[in-house]
């Protein structure tokens, strides 16, 4: 349970760093908070030739709440960014997924952003990030990108990276005025991945009825896998939900898999269940004037 | 956390022997070590402070949870060379010159908080870094506080009640619990101690 030899770059800039993936390429590897990566390593399931370390990186640590989003720099951890009054103020999902992540120690080191690259199917900040609209920021040697949620979480522990890319921040749009929001999963363990996971917004109009609703769920396919949820329930009374249709909706879209955990049929089962607590516990937000 | 912020680019190659120095204790301590080195192999092998447990070496057991500028962490999950420079309380740091144990570790003992005592060192750790975070915590708290920590023989009814004996012998008094028989304060605000 050792992870096998590698160099080692730790830069002081983000140039640097840059500079250091780029002459890397495919043989290097960024090492952040390093708690879904050294676990990896350890096992050697992954072995790269050379890790970048963000650690002695100096900058890429700040939080910015804006009105219209809240930008998390790569370097932030889980912890800091769940106890950042500022960002889950403006957009307390955050707070409620994070408090699902793993375990406080964890989530002393592991970072935000780094939970997102990683893209675990079953991670809860890129089910917000899809949840919300939101994009990563990637930076290289020869210039910037932006990546949308759709098109940055590609597959299982894909995300789309490239060689000699970091991802440098990740952007998280403020839900409009009047919406509610809710994270909610079940876990064998406390602490351990989610068996089926979801988090929704729920949006009213001025008669506090459903203007729009929609859901991303975790653990039950290859990515968050989002549902649109407004045609379900446009119109119902936030205090009078009736979320069946949206349960059916969302039971026949999500494609869970058999695993030593659970059956295919009861992670069906499960999210559906997730999605209808909630979507009332949204929608109540919302009535008590959340903006999610 | 200004340690670990150089002005100059760290590099090694992959079997390269570096020094790597940290505060452990509140005394500097320096190995030669590859870039692989995990920080509890750091601890144990190269240190020979033997009191950092490692049980599942991929972050699930917390058996092997020391506190990096006061905040709990996993050592093996955490690279020696990462962390050059920075602070480290281990299980040995606890008690008093004279053997007087640290009020979690005097809890531990009085509630019967352990029977191997294999997973005891990770629980101690991260009951410091809870009690510093939540010096007053009600029971569903202590629970989550210590979720992170798996004991695989004697149960946990004795350990939650062990943290919370801890968290009433903290209560009131203006000990920091992870300083209680540390050198220096920790300079760190709370909410600025990533890697």
């Amino acid at each position: 349970m050792k992870p096998s030899a590698f160099a080692y770059h730790a830069p002081h800039s983000l140039e640097a760093a840059l500079d250091t993936l780029a002459e890397l390429g495919e043989d290097g590897k960024v090492l952040a908070g390093g708690q879904s990566l050294v676990p990896l390593l350890n096992m050697r399931l992954a072995a790269p030739a050379a890790l970048v370390d963000l650690a002695r990186i100096d900058g890429l640590d700040t939080v910015e709440v804006t009105d219209r989003e809240v930008r998390v720099d790569a370097r932030v951890t889980h912890e800091r960014l769940r106890t950042h009054v500022a960002a889950t103020d403006a957009i307390p999902l955050l707070r409620e997924a994070l408090d699902w992540v793993a375990h406080p120690v964890i989530r002393n080191r592991g970072t935000a952003l780094g939970s997102i690259v990683h893209a675990d199917p079953a991670g809860e900040l890129p089910a917000v990030l899809a949840l919300l609209g939101g994009h990563v920021e990637l930076a290289s040697a020869p210039g910037r990108r932006t990546a949308t949620a759709d098109d940055y979480l590609v597959g299982p522990l894909e995300s789309d990276t490239r060689p000699g890319e970091l991802a440098t921040a990740v952007v998280f749009p403020r839900p409009e005025p009047g919406t509610g929001s809710a994270f909610d999963e079940l876990a064998r363990r406390h602490g351990d991945y989610a068996l089926a996971g979801v988090g929704v917004t729920v949006t009213l109009d001025d008669d506090r009825k459903v203007r729009r609703a929609d859901a991303a769920f975790i653990g039950v396919g290859a990515t968050p896998i989002q549902v649109p949820l407004t045609d379900a329930l446009a119109g119902q009374a936030s205090d009078a939900l009736e979320p069946d249709d949206a349960i059916d909706l969302a039971r026949s879209t999500i494609d869970p898999e058999d695993d030593i955990h659970a059956t295919a049929r009861y992670r069906r089962h499960l999210a559906g269940v997730l999605l209808g607590r909630a979507l009332q516990t949204a929608a109540a937000r919302a009535a008590a004037g959340g903006t999610a | 956390m200004t340690a670990t912020h150089g002005t100059t680019t760290r590099t090694a190659a992959a079997h390269e022997r570096v020094e790597v120095t940290l505060t452990v204790n509140g005394t500097p301590r320096t190995a030669s070590v590859a870039p692989r080195r995990l920080l509890s192999d750091f601890l144990r092998h190269d240190l020979e402070m033997t009191g950092t447990h490692v049980g599942c070496e991929h972050g699930v057991c917390g058996a092997c949870t020391v506190l990096l500028d006061g905040a709990p962490i996993r050592s093996c999950l955490t690279f020696a060379i990462s962390v050059d420079g920075r602070e480290l309380t281990t299980v040995e740091g606890l008690a008093a010159d004279d053997g007087t144990l640290h009020p979690v570790q005097q809890a531990f003992r009085d509630h019967h908080g352990l029977q191997c005592g294999f997973c005891t060192p990770g629980f101690v750790m991260s009951a410091c870094g809870f009690l510093a975070e939540n010096p007053d915590p009600d029971e569903d708290q202590i629970r989550e506080g210590m979720a992170g920590n798996l004991c695989r023989c004697t149960g946990y009814a004795g350990i939650l009640d062990a943290v919370k004996q801890a968290a009433g012998a903290f209560a009131g008094s203006a000990t920091h619990p992870c300083e209680q028989h540390r050198v220096d304060a920790d300079a760190t605000d709370g909410h600025d101690r990533e890697a």
